[in-house]
């Protein structure tokens, strides 16, 4: 018992594989690769994204071939092959796949074919044995179409007012020039639509609601003509406009119906299609490489810039992110004042006590509450408690439909705003605390009320700090889904929150946001496979946005930190 | 001049000042300033200091009163979720209107409410139909039904909500009226002008030779059938078809079938299930049921004879016209409907039992049209009103001093009408805006209409008006927990050995590198973590399961190995990397294992699994395999919480007072021992508080879920199955949820469990951090 085993003090093989498991380095190595994980996750998810969405708008090429399946005749593919993997022969199989080889895996492809109005289906699982005889003739026209998806063939000839002008070699060269005169008076159709007409409308409507409320008040006809006359009046001047308008548009139309395009599917189907239904053309397999970035940028910028087609799964995000940012900064001009305001109150007026301090881990706690949470009270609260207040008092004239009663832009700030508050009162906390006691003390000592001692002393030093508050807050607001899926998110929104119509901000409308355009278009998509690289690009260009705003709150607070430092010091 | 501005500048202030030095008394502030600044200066300045005061007070109130304010608001989300979320518990409120006397003459046979709960209806058995106001009890119409002066034995129901009724007359027809009310606004006011309509003629059809007693008529429009018993206790049945002339608009009735059979109990009442497929007879005195299947032509089969255990009172169809409610003479109301056991065969289950207060023998009973509620009365004057699903006793009102003989409701359920034996009358209006909700009902397994058993389900809505709604909250939040317990499952072994590696053994620039590369993760919207998890990562796990399971076991067993390996390099390579870039070594070494694993997968799905796992799971081990499964969500929702259980936790062992683990290290400890005795002890209430912000943050993660799981509420723990959890099933009901209904409120309280869910783990994570602060602190 009292006799301690004399202890070997000569070195070990540490090299050995038992001391290797004493020593404990095989744990270690274990929390590194658990830190690797984590850090291969994130990268990978980043270029998942990247991967996945980007290409899309590379204008790639596209094959010819044949499409044996055994015991059947060939059939004529014109495709643009998307993806390819190694599938087991029996999950093709199961599948329905009619296989009678032996081999475990065959080599399956997903294909665009396009012409949706021919075959039913732009996509196509297909066996990649089973292609045969392929060629890239640089003649094969890519067609965007604005209903229908892309058309992927030939070109056979070029029509003006129904007159063949040209066919064989010429086509493309003629077809060229029309296609940008049929796109610029696109153009000018769609500003009459958005804007004239958009005014002529709202206009309509307000003397709608204006005859109403002249109804609500009680008078008549009858008792007050002039009211009366002057809204005939104003009726009749807007619908003189619309007349003229529509006779612009209909001009506008034949314009863009001059032209067409003689069209043949790689099967042989013929087609006929005007050049108002194009949005561009391109022959892929002859383009050179400069040409393919040039249609690569244009397409990239179509999917900033463009409103959505076909059910959002073509054409551009351009109101999603108009909604995004406009929610956001509403939602910055309600939390930073109220945000700061608290803070100010918790760390320079409150005392600091216990109640204090609950207060504080409650208000820090908020952060962690679900989000949907939110969503509720905001839907509950704000939407149909003080929206339905707001209506029944000032917009009774457009009841039974409502106009704040109903989950809009407004509320969803608003919500994000509570939602959010707690991330700018902590970091504006964190902000006032770190600011020098001997700073203050200086300033009041030199005569300065605390106000102003607040005012240009202490808040334009925390103001780095309040700024990482909102971005981090903006970052956030900008990523979350569930609760404006309930308080005023829409899928398409037929106009956006700011127009040229007095009060140009048009805070009851719904609008559209990327995060949520992501679920809808990734899910509640009709035609998944043709959204998907569009939803991957949407996220990646919401990733963007949400990583240089945190890296910007980073490099913020990092700056304010080493300034402290300084003064500290 | 200058005085005299002076002067109404301080009696402007004085209040303004007064008041701020009182919240100021109540509040302490502690900085220094407010003694000097909060007005009462001992600088006797000039004018040219007031605005400075005065700008300094209006200051000190904006704040407080934006502070406050923010934080009321902040406050006001609790508030405003428990005020949606009270009335689901509250019980049921009875407002009464004056007694007065049953109107007209004769002895009633039947009694109704219209939907507006304005006027009452009665039929006595001389045929004469009265139609009364519900508060005054004065006469508002009057008709006889032409009965040709014979009594009318038994009034049946033949649609509800048409006001549809036939009256079975001494000589055996049967007369079909209905009870209209004609709205109309004179002078701005409702009016409702009663009235009896004949929908088939004013004559009334032959059915039995003698009276029908316990009338049932179940009529589709087309075709009806007619049920009643004689006085030798012999059923008989009647059907009849209805065509209508379409030139002329005259509308024949054909007999289709015709029946009478002896049934093996006394026969007193008569239930008949609206689809005609299950008949009872119950037999009052000796308290039995027999339970007969309906077959059209041919007699019906006896399925079951069941013993209520006392006499029956009265026996009702609950609205859906599934269970059937029976009132005992031993003061229990019992709740029956048809089930099938386990081997398939149907037989009537006693579903469960009422008990109203006191044991008083029960004498009427009245059920709701459109929900699963029902009153009953008993002899000492007393009305219960219940829910059958959620098997609870919402009200009871003393409503005579005698026994109460007949109860009824209008069709919304906001008036009961309550008659007493010696021909009182009494209305109530009925507050019971959410009696499906019970604490039992919400967390219990309940016994819903048309299942074999009690279950946990969560259904609150269908096609069907006559729907039971199936409002438990347990498989949603099972569902929840199991999201959570996978996704901690998957987060918590990354996130604290990556923590510990990057807090203890990294070297600071790759720390300072990787460390904000991970806590981005946390700025990722989860939408997007959602889609890829619905859309990338399902179909991902689905094609390539093997290799999945193959990554988990061959990673954390290749990463010692590797360790080994490297140990034994020549000393020139292994110096080459810095010590602390042991992580960057293993990425390419992680990748290539986790490359490896998925190239061999398919080979050995192809040899093991005959090339189909999912289909080898399913036929050998029976286990189901969902697409959006909780593997998929546990990785989706683990790599959203990595981040935010990663930082804390770093944070935590990071600011473990170096000289404890220096001590250690100076004693002959291995780093390693160091860790675990003394680093990790210390730092354990951070981890523990990291892990429940984590948890909380999974538990009311939402999008993820929303995306990839199949939104099934199911109560099954499989790592292969979907799950439905509260936050996911709020986003996908609430826009569509009516306001102020149940199941609005319901969502709320499902919202509030949430709230409060987290709130409480949050709470207590900071409360454990702020203690582990002060601990390091004192050290």
């Amino acid at each position: 018992m009292s006799q301690t085993p004399a202890i070997d003090l000569t070195a070990k093989n540490t090299q050995s594989v038992t001391s290797y498991v004493k020593s404990g380095q095989p744990y270690v190595w274990l929390t590194a690769a658990a830190i690797s994980v984590a850090f291969i996750i994130t990268v990978a998810l980043l270029g998942l994204m990247a991967a996945r969405g980007l290409p899309h708008f590379w204008p790639a090429d596209v094959v010819q071939a044949e499409y044996v399946e055994p015991g059947h005749a060939p059939v004529p593919m014109l495709a643009e092959l998307v993806s390819e993997e190694e599938v087991s022969t029996a999950r093709l199989k199961s599948a329905g796949a009619k296989l009678d080889d032996d081999k475990p895996f065959h080599t399956r492809v997903l294909v665009k074919v396009g012409n949706r109005d021919l075959y039913g289906a732009d996509f196509r699982y297909l066996l990649d044995e089973w292609i045969i005889n392929r060629s890239y003739p640089t003649d094969v026209t890519v067609l965007e179409r604005m209903e229908w998806g892309n058309f992927q063939g030939f070109i056979t000839a070029v029509k003006q007012d129904g007159q063949v002008i040209a066919t064989g070699e010429q086509v493309w060269e003629a077809y060229q020039p029309l296609q940008e005169r049929a796109n610029e008076l696109r153009h000018k159709l769609e500003a009459l639509e958005d804007g004239e007409i958009g005014t002529i409308n709202y206009g309509l409507e307000k003397v709608r609601l204006d005859t109403r409320r002249l109804a609500l008040k009680g008078k008549t006809p009858e008792n007050a003509p002039e009211d009366y006359q002057r809204l005939a009046e104003r009726k009749a001047e807007f619908e003189a406009q619309y007349e003229k308008v529509r006779v612009a548009l209909s001009a506008l139309k034949t314009e863009m119906r001059r032209d067409a395009l003689v069209l043949k599917s790689v099967d042989g189907q013929e087609k006929e299609l005007d050049l108002s239904q194009i949005v561009r053309a391109y022959q892929p397999n002859g383009m050179s490489l400069p040409a393919k970035i040039r249609v690569y940028c244009v397409k990239l910028w179509e999917f900033v810039s463009a409103d959505p087609r076909e059910a959002n799964t073509e054409g551009g995000i351009f109101p999603a992110i108009f909604g995004t940012v406009m929610m956001v900064m509403l939602m910055s001009v309600f939390v930073t004042p109220f945000g700061i305001l608290a803070a100010l109150y918790l760390r320079e007026y409150a005392k600091q006590g216990v109640v204090t301090q609950v207060i504080r881990i409650a208000v820090n706690n908020l952060a962690g509450v679900p989000s949907i949470v939110y969503g509720m009270f905001g839907l509950g609260f704000f939407v149909y408690f003080v929206g339905g207040s707001l209506d029944r008092f000032f917009y009774e004239a457009s009841l039974p439909s409502p106009t704040f009663g109903t989950p809009g832009i407004l509320w969803a700030s608003l919500t994000l705003a509570i939602l959010t508050l707690p991330v700018v009162i902590v970091a504006t906390e964190e902000g006032l605390a770190r600011i020098p006691r001997s700073l203050r003390e200086a300033s009041l000592s030199l005569g300065a009320t605390k106000a102003e001692t607040l005012w240009k002393i202490v808040l334009p030093m925390a103001s780095p700090a309040m700024m990482t508050g909102l971005i981090l807050a903006i970052a956030r607001a900008a990523g979350e889904v569930a609760p404006l899926m309930l308080v005023g998110v829409v899928k398409l929104a037929p106009s956006l929150p700011l127009d040229g119509n007095f009060p140009f901000m048009h805070l009851e409308r719904k609008f559209m946001h990327l995060g949520f355009h992501i679920y809808d278009v990734g899910f509640q998509s009709p035609n998944v496979e043709a959204a998907r690289p569009l939803v991957y690009a949407t996220s990646f260009l919401l990733v963007l946005v949400i990583i240089l705003l945190n890296v910007s709150a980073i490099r913020i607070r990092n700056r304010l930190r080493e300034k402290y430092k300084a003064l500290e010091g | 001049m200058l005085y005299r501005g002076f002067e109404e500048n301080e009696g402007r202030n004085a209040p303004l000042i007064a008041g701020a030095t009182t919240s100021e008394h109540m509040s302490e502030t502690a900085t220094p300033s407010d003694a000097a600044f909060g007005g009462h200066s001992i600088v006797k300045g000039g004018s040219g200091f007031q605005p400075r005061v005065l700008r300094d007070t209006a200051a000190r109130w904006v704040v407080w009163i934006g502070g406050l304010g923010v934080i009321a608001a902040l406050l006001l989300i609790f508030f405003y979720l428990i005020s949606e979320v009270t009335p689901l518990f509250a019980s049921a409120h009875f407002e009464a209107r004056p007694e007065h006397t049953v109107p007209g003459q004769g002895h009633t046979l039947y009694s109704t409410v219209e939907e507006q709960g304005e006027i009452a209806m009665r039929v006595s058995d001389t045929g004469e139909v009265t139609f009364y106001d519900i508060k005054t009890g004065v006469v508002r119409g009057q008709q006889q039904l032409p009965v040709n002066g014979l009594a009318v034995v038994s009034v049946a129901e033949v649609s509800v909500e048409r006001g549809q009724l036939a009256a079975a007359l001494a000589d055996g027809s049967v007369i079909h009226f209905a009870h209209e009310y004609a709205v109309s606004y004179p002078n701005d006011q409702r009016l409702l002008t009663p009235s009896v309509v004949y929908p088939s003629g004013e004559v009334a059809e032959p059915f039995m030779s003698e009276a029908a007693r316990g009338l049932v008529v179940r009529d589709d429009g087309d075709s009806s059938v007619l049920f009643g018993i004689d006085a030798a206790k012999q059923v008989h049945m009647k059907a009849f078809s209805k065509s209508t002339n379409l030139f002329t608009g005259e509308s024949s009735v054909e007999v289709t079938g015709e029946l009478s059979f002896k049934p093996v109990v006394v026969a007193d009442i008569l239930l008949v299930e609206p689809l005609l497929k299950w008949l009872y007879v119950i037999d009052q005195a000796n308290g039995k049921i027999a339970f007969y299947k309906l077959d059209g032509s041919s007699e019906p089969e006896l399925v079951e004879v069941k013993e209520v255990g006392s006499g029956v009172v009265a026996a009702k169809y609950l609205s859906g016209g599934i269970s059937i409610i029976v009132a005992q003479t031993n003061g229990v109301v019992s709740q029956w409907f048809p089930a099938r056991d386990k081997a398939g065969d149907t037989y009537l289950a006693h579903v469960r039992d009422f008990n109203p207060p006191g044991d008083a023998k029960l004498t009427a009973l009245g059920v709701e049209q459109r929900r699963r509620g029902f009153a009953v009365g008993d002899e000492t004057g007393r009305v219960s009103l219940f829910y059958a699903t959620s098997q609870r006793l919402l009200h009871t009102e003393q409503a005579f001093k005698k026994p109460v003989s007949r109860i009824a409701f209008n069709p919304r359920a906001q008036t009961l009408l309550a008659e007493s034996s010696e021909g009182k009358v009494h209305a109530y209006h009925v507050h019971n805006e959410h009696p499906e909700v019970s604490l039992a009902a919400l967390w219990g397994k309940v016994w819903y209409e048309s299942y074999d058993e009690a279950r946990w389900l969560w259904q609150s809505s269908s096609a069907s008006s006559d729907f039971e709604p199936k409002f438990s909250l347990t498989p949603l939040a099972f569902g929840t927990l199991k999201g959570a317990f996978y996704a901690m499952i998957f987060a918590i072994p990354l996130a604290i050995m990556g923590a510990i590696f990057v807090a203890n053994f990294m070297s600071a620039e790759l720390r300072q590198i990787v460390k904000p590369t991970v806590e981005l993760l946390a700025a990722l919207p989860t939408v997007i973590l959602g889609f890829l998890a619905g859309l990338w990562l399902a179909p991902f796990v689905e094609s390539n399961l093997p290799g999945v399971f193959l990554l988990l076991v061959l990673l954390p067993l290749s990463v010692p190995l590797f360790g080994y390996l490297w140990l034994n390099m020549p000393a020139r390579i292994r110096y080459l990397v810095p010590a602390g870039w042991e992580g960057a070594l293993l990425v390419p070494v992680v990748s290539v294992v986790t490359w490896f694993c998925f190239a061999v997968a398919k080979p050995i799905e192809a040899v093991a699994f005959a090339g189909n796992m999912q289909a080898w799971m399913d036929s050998t081990l029976g286990i189901h395999y969902d697409q959006r499964n909780s593997l998929v969500v546990g990785i989706a929702m683990g790599i959203a919480v990595v981040p935010t259980i990663f930082s804390i936790t770093e944070d935590a062992i990071f600011s473990v007072p170096k000289q404890l683990s220096l001590g250690s290290l100076a004693l002959g400890a291995s780093p390693w021992q160091t860790l675990m005795g003394v680093v990790l002890p210390t730092a354990s209430p951070g981890i523990f508080s990291a892990v429940m912000i984590g948890m909380g943050r999974a538990v009311g993660e939402t999008m993820i879920v929303l995306m990839a799981t199949g939104n099934t509420a199911v109560t099954d723990a499989s790592l292969f199955s979907g799950m439905r959890t509260l936050s996911a099933n709020i986003a996908v009901e609430m826009p569509e949820s009516e306001v102020g209904s149940s199941h609005f409120r319901l969502l709320f309280l499902a919202g509030l469990v949430l709230f409060v869910f987290t709130f409480f783990l949050n709470t207590l994570a900071e409360v454990v951090r702020a203690r582990l602060r002060s601990k390091y602190a004192s050290i």
